[in-house]
């Protein structure tokens, strides 16, 4: 499942993508994003799943331009470098901008 | 001194409460419920073996548990069930940490496929669920199982609370505001701002100028509609297409979604605002059925 979180104002679409197919709810994301934006839930899309999903949290997902701003490529980093995308083993995680 | 005159408001829709004439909970199996409480709306489900038996929409008060227990003790008023004779309950939606019956909290993303895909049948690929106060786009399976999903909640545009704020600017019946916005001759441009705040604003210079109301509502209806057009378009429309909540009841939207998208939505004789609760209830079915079963 594809699981967007964040929003989309006048300034641009603002998306975090957690494939929750990939994610094997190791946690790596959750203290490598140096703005805490990761927590990791009860996969409740899947009712037989024992896994937790990694998920962007609630406070974050209505400010991930800023939360995610200075990790972003203006900022010096590439996209493959991002401290969140980089800590996950089987890459289930994506920014869309 | 101060008189007070008779005011309407506007912005009120109704409350209801339903019973199946053709189901008996007592000759019944499982005995599930599901519980929505919304940021505006409340609704309180119960289905007996799957089957949808009784439910509540009423409007959420300032306490989200006194909200739900008020929902389904109105939903089980007549049916002589009792909250203690309930399988399993699932709580959903904004307050759904707040149900203080429920055996469990599910995301209303999960409750709102599994709910859509009972209402509008297993054809159903694409949801989009226009709440109260956020807006969300879900593409599910034939089961009902969320494929991939986007939820804007950061602002209120585009949702059931903008429109109660522009029946009350307007002094139209909020059940009244979709058809009346069709009764435009041609169609205005949309309002500029989505952001409920500056549309009032903006809305009111409208009127100021001269703007019918039919008119100004067009702009607002129009306005909404492309919004979250361009909100589905991050994760797609595939056929069948179907609108829950309550702004799936105002045709203004509707209409105008339809023709942006290109693609009729599906309709039910049931309550739209009732799809979370529909499914919270039947993931209270399952998980006593998994109860049972481990």
């Amino acid at each position: 499942m594809l699981a967007n979180y964040g929003y989309k104002d006048g300034s641009g679409e603002f998306f975090i993508v957690v494939d929750t197919d990939k994610c094997d709810g190791c946690g790596a994301c959750v203290p490598a994003c140096p703005a805490g934006v990761f927590e990791l839930v009860e996969n409740q899309y899947d009712i037989d799943a024992e896994n937790p999903i990694a998920a962007v949290t609630k406070e974050h997902s209505k400010k991930l331009k800023y939360s995610c701003g200075p990790c972003k490529p203006a900022s010096g980093y590439d996209k493959a470098g991002m401290a969140c995308v980089k800590s996950c083993e089987t890459r289930a995680i994506e920014h869309s901008w | 001194m101060a008189v007070e005159t008779a005011r309407t408001e506007y912005w009120r829709w109704t409350e209801s409460r339903w019973t199946s004439p053709d189901i008996d909970w007592r000759n019944g199996g499982v005995i599930s419920g599901g519980v929505d409480v919304g940021s505006v709306s409340t609704q309180a489900v119960v289905m007996v073996d799957g089957k949808l038996y009784c439910y509540s929409n009423m409007r959420t008060g300032s306490d989200s548990p006194e909200s739900a227990n008020q929902a389904m003790a109105w939903a089980l008023d007549g049916t002589g069930l009792t909250i203690d004779k309930l399988h399993a309950t699932v709580g959903t939606g904004y307050g759904r940490v707040n149900v203080p019956f429920a055996t469990k909290a599910i995301t209303e993303i999960a409750c709102h496929a599994r709910g859509g895909n009972f209402m509008y049948g297993p054809s159903v690929r694409t949801i989009l669920d226009m709440g109260g106060q956020d807006c969300k786009a879900i593409q599910c399976d034939e089961k009902g199982k969320v494929v991939s999903f986007l939820m804007n909640d950061k602002c209120a545009a585009g949702t059931g609370r903008g429109m109660e704020v522009f029946a009350d600017l307007l002094g139209v019946h909020i059940t009244e505001v979709g058809q009346l916005s069709l009764k435009v001759e041609t169609e205005p441009p949309p309002v500029s701002s989505t952001c409920v705040v500056f549309a009032k604003s903006e809305a009111s210079g409208l009127l100021r100028q001269g703007w019918a109301k039919e008119r100004v509502l067009a702009a607002y209806c129009s306005a909404m509609a492309h919004r979250v057009g361009t909100l589905l378009e991050r994760i797609g429309v595939i056929k069948e297409f179907a609108i829950t909540g309550g702004i799936a009841k105002n045709p203004g939207v509707v209409n105008r979604l339809a023709k942006e998208l290109n693609i009729q939505p599906l309709t039910t004789t049931m309550d739209s605002q009732i799809a979370g609760a529909i499914g919270a209830a039947l993931f209270a079915k399952a998980l006593h059925e998994k109860k049972g079963r481990s």
